[in-house]
């Protein structure tokens, strides 16, 4: 009973530390409706700073606490930077663009912090005057954690103060129901914005400072945390201080015993959770349905069939990967290969994303899965390629209907966060089920059949699969079923009165579209003979969405660019020191300066030549 | 007398502790143009979704052509031949008119699982025929993002023709439009739904265009139907008058309630 009490303990002041996250990322997306990523690098920096101002300032002249006050200030600081140098620039920017952009900090900054700390894992001293154990009940609780258990209350009290008993809490409020109406009574937004950064990134980084005692501070902090604040946030109900407060205690909770019941599957119970409270309730525990439509970017005008200019530029490219292995060394090959597989990938998410308007921030799931299911029937199995080349489409397609199943009932960012947790779901589960998939290790040792062996033989069977699914999804997209999508997207409202069954067609499109993913996926993992759980995580998710956003997502040769672009560039910089902040700063340069994309950029510069036909402008 | 088209039997609504909808009855024959008004908040909108499934009833009974579609989705409802246009136009923005069209056709005729024929290539004779009747054929190729909002309207009725209804409803068709178009609209949706023998049930707040084209008004206040009758009938009404008239009474009572 008592280490059962203990436990119990053990898993509120997991739920405080992760409730401080937590709250500042669901204040943040409440009023500015940044999905913020970038969050759980505030968390890491907090910690390293605190660590460094206790440890390496000489003298630990702040003492503990103070340096604890001081990392969070000094990670205030920083949230507000990023907010006045990015994010206030995209605030009209569809969220997409938005939680890239904060995925572009994200890479920054991990570089940032390996450059100014260190790539080291650090350990931090006990707190002074609570380096002890109490005994409750004969077990031994850390006097830390108790003081973690007693502030998670505290904050939520303080917070409820700020937002109920102030004039800037009353206008969080506001504009958290309403940002137009708060903007039409004379309210500066900009400063609001401005502040809820300060006190957000301030939670964070007092979070993250907190943890100095407690864990070992790496380089990894950011990307766990941030899965973990996602599904607290969105379980409590986005934007929602005390739906984020009881969705930590459950999640703290259901952490500290669900690894007494199931060791192996512990990040998995936590979307598991997540997921049925969605389908449960839509909008989170105490989340309330979005009021106002979001912006939804510019208009789109109507898809025409590719124009003569277009269809020869098509054709021609074609051509010249045709006949690429004749001309070009056995590197160039390898790596047109992998342009292909990731143009395939990066179009099955644009086809549910900017024609279906599903927005998936998961789709690694289903490469993952393609890749794992053709893996498996090699290894397991003992098939051929051939044979393992049919299994990645279907297991992926398989995994898409089960999580599309639930994430079609959704729509916007908590669909976009569904489909992330499916993903976590899918990467987790490899990482943890060492006996099947052999977790961190991966599967090695798959390589083509004989007659597909050589690099060239090898690049044309890519170019027939990633090459054909595309040609398919672009069919698609102009035949009944795709109309029927754009629809969906333009006016489900529309879409219903005129007797269709918008869901079932957008399930049918997330199976569609996992389904390439996968056959992707399945070509991906035979080019490089074995497969990491890397190959689902989040980083992968992003590299979809970037290809995507890079090529132009409302052009539909957008992610054929974006993919050759980023792999091409990709592969220069990823030999460079801080390969990571070069390819953060690009991101975030693209979104700010050239949201239209690559292929959109010359689509444009094509009507104004007058190569291609233009649509009218107005009337 | 011929069976009605609808016949609505007691329908209600509460919200809260609001009765928005209290057993409102009423029958509407082939071909009759029937203008549900009444002040605003009186019921009309919440009465129109429960119609056309969007909005559950509490208690009644709605008959089309003698089977229930009550609590049907908004999409049953559509199959079994009723119409819709909204208050606030709803269109495809990123499609042309003529496929805006082309869509309710490709789901009348239940081809939206196609996926490999180019929509854009499906029905479209028969979608330039309705452009035609609305007088949209000439912006066929146009985007609907960039239409007036008059043209909306016209564009929403051809979709609304689409699968050949027997029944259009038509919530504030002429909302949000000029004075002499509203007129416009009306006499064309008039002359369609009599050539073709659809009837309508539409609200509308423009006085004008309920006395030049509706057959039979009836009039909502606080979720109830004060009045049911001819143009003259309902003008004459001593009720009416008081609701949008003289009624200081009933929009004192309202504001202090």
């Amino acid at each position: 009973m008592s280490f059962y009490f203990a436990q119990f303990l053990t898993g509120l002041s997991s739920a405080s530390s992760l409730f401080l996250v937590a709250c500042g990322l669901s204040l943040i997306f409440g009023v500015t409706r940044v999905v913020n990523f970038a969050h759980g690098s505030f968390y890491m920096l907090g910690a390293y700073v605190a660590y460094s101002l206790v440890q390496v300032v000489p003298g630990s002249i702040l003492g503990f606490w103070g340096s604890v006050l001081a990392a969070a200030l000094i990670v205030a600081l920083v949230g507000v930077l990023v907010e006045m140098l990015i994010l206030k620039r995209i605030y009209n920017a569809p969220e997409l663009y938005q939680l890239v952009a904060t995925f572009g900090v994200v890479l920054l900054m991990q570089d940032a912090i390996l450059l100014i700390f260190g790539g080291e894992d650090q350990f931090g001293p006990r707190a002074p005057g609570l380096d002890g154990v109490v005994r409750i009940f004969g077990e031994p609780i850390p006097e830390y954690d108790l003081l973690l258990i007693a502030l998670g209350p505290i904050v939520l009290g303080v917070m409820w103060l700020l937002l109920n008993r102030t004039r800037w809490g009353i206008l969080v409020r506001a504009a958290t129901l309403d940002r137009e109406m708060v903007a039409a009574l004379g309210v500066n937004q900009s400063w609001l914005f401005t502040t809820v950064f300060f006190l957000g990134s301030f939670l964070a980084g007092l979070g993250g400072a907190l943890q100095v005692p407690r864990v070992s501070i790496n380089l990894l902090m950011d990307l766990s945390i941030i899965a973990e604040a996602f599904v607290v946030v969105v379980i409590g109900g986005m934007g929602s201080i005390p739906g984020a407060f009881i969705a930590a205690l459950l999640i703290g909770e259901l952490n500290a015993f669900g690894v007494l019941v199931l060791p192996q599957a512990t990040i998995v119970l936590a979307f598991v959770v997540m997921a049925v409270v969605l389908v449960i309730r839509p909008y989170g525990l105490l989340g309330k349905a979005e009021t106002l439509a979001h912006s939804a970017g510019q208009v789109e005008l109507p898809i025409r069939p590719a124009s003569t200019l277009a269809k020869s530029v098509a054709g021609l490219l074609l051509a010249g990967l045709v006949v690429m292995p004749f001309l070009a060394g056995e590197f160039a090959i390898v790596l047109a290969t992998d342009v292909l597989i990731f143009a395939l990938f990066a179009a099955s998410l644009h086809f549910i994303m900017s024609n279906g308007g599903m927005v998936s921030f998961g789709h690694a799931a289903y490469f993952g899965l393609g890749a794992y299911g053709a893996a498996f029937v090699i290894k397991y199995a003992g098939g051929s390629m051939e044979l393992a080349l049919l299994a990645a489409p279907l297991m992926a397609a398989a995994g898409a209907l089960v999580f599309g199943w639930f994430c079609v009932r959704l729509s916007g960012v908590y669909m976009a966060m569904l489909t992330l947790a499916a993903a976590q779901i899918v990467w987790s589960t490899a990482f943890q089920w060492q006996d099947l998939t052999g977790g961190d290790d991966g599967l090695l040792g798959i390589w083509p059949s004989e007659w597909a062996k050589s690099k060239t033989a090898y690049y044309y069977l890519a170019l027939v699969l990633c090459g054909g699914g595309i040609l398919a999804m672009r069919r698609m997209i102009f035949s009944p079923f795709g109309y029927t999508l754009r629809g969906g997207r333009d006016n489900p409202n529309r879409t219903e009165s005129i007797g269709i069954n918008l869901r079932h067609h957008q399930w049918a499109a997330f199976i569609v579209a996992g389904m390439f993913a996968g056959i992707a996926g399945g070509v991906y993992v035979f080019s490089k003979g074995s497969i990491f759980p890397d190959e689902a995580a989040i980083p992968r998710s992003v590299d979809a969405l970037v290809m995507v956003l890079l090529g132009g997502v409302q052009t539909l040769s957008g992610p054929v660019v974006g993919a050759g672009v980023f792999r091409l560039l990709e592969d220069e910089i990823s030999r460079l020191d801080y390969w990571r902040a070069i390819l953060g700063a690009i991101i975030i340069a693209i979104v700010v300066i050239a949201p239209e994309g690559i292929a959109g950029f010359i689509k444009k510069i094509a009507i104004k030549a007058g190569f291609e036909r233009n649509e009218e402008q107005s009337s | 007398m011929t069976a009605p088209v609808l016949s609505v039997r007691n329908l209600s609504k509460s919200f809260g502790g609001l009765q928005a909808v209290s057993d409102v009855s009423f029958d509407l024959a082939k071909g009759e143009l029937l203008a549900l008004i009444g002040p605003n908040g009186a019921g009309k909108t919440t009465c129109f979704n429960m119609l056309n499934g969007q909005l559950r009833a509490d208690a009644g009974q709605v008959m089309l052509n003698g089977t229930s579609i009550l609590g049907l989705s908004p999409r049953r409802v559509w199959r079994m031949g009723v119409g819709r246009t909204f208050q606030i136009t709803a269109t495809y923005a990123s499609m042309t008119v003529r496929e805006n069209v082309q869509m309710a056709l490709i789901s009348h005729h239940r081809r939206t699982w196609d996926i490999w024929r180019s929509a854009s290539s499906l029905h479209v004779d028969e979608a330039m025929q309705l452009l035609k009747l609305v007088g949209m054929h000439e912006q066929a190729e146009r985007a609907a993002a960039i239409l007036a909002y008059g043209d909306l309207k016209r564009l929403e009725l051809a979709i609304a023709l689409a699968h050949a209804p027997e029944l259009l409803l038509m919530d504030e068709p002429t909302a949000g439009m000029a004075p002499k178009e509203r007129v416009r609209l009306m006499q064309l949706t008039a002359d369609i739904v009599a050539e073709r023998g659809i009837s309508v049930l539409f609200t509308e707040h423009d006085m004008d265009v309920v006395f030049a084209h509706a057959h039979r008004i009836m009039v909502l206040n606080r979720g109830e139907l004060i009045a049911t009758g001819s143009v003259d009938e309902v003008r004459n009404d001593a009720r009416v008058q008081e609701v949008y008239l003289g009624g200081g009474t009933l929009f004192e009572d309202q504001a202090h309630g």
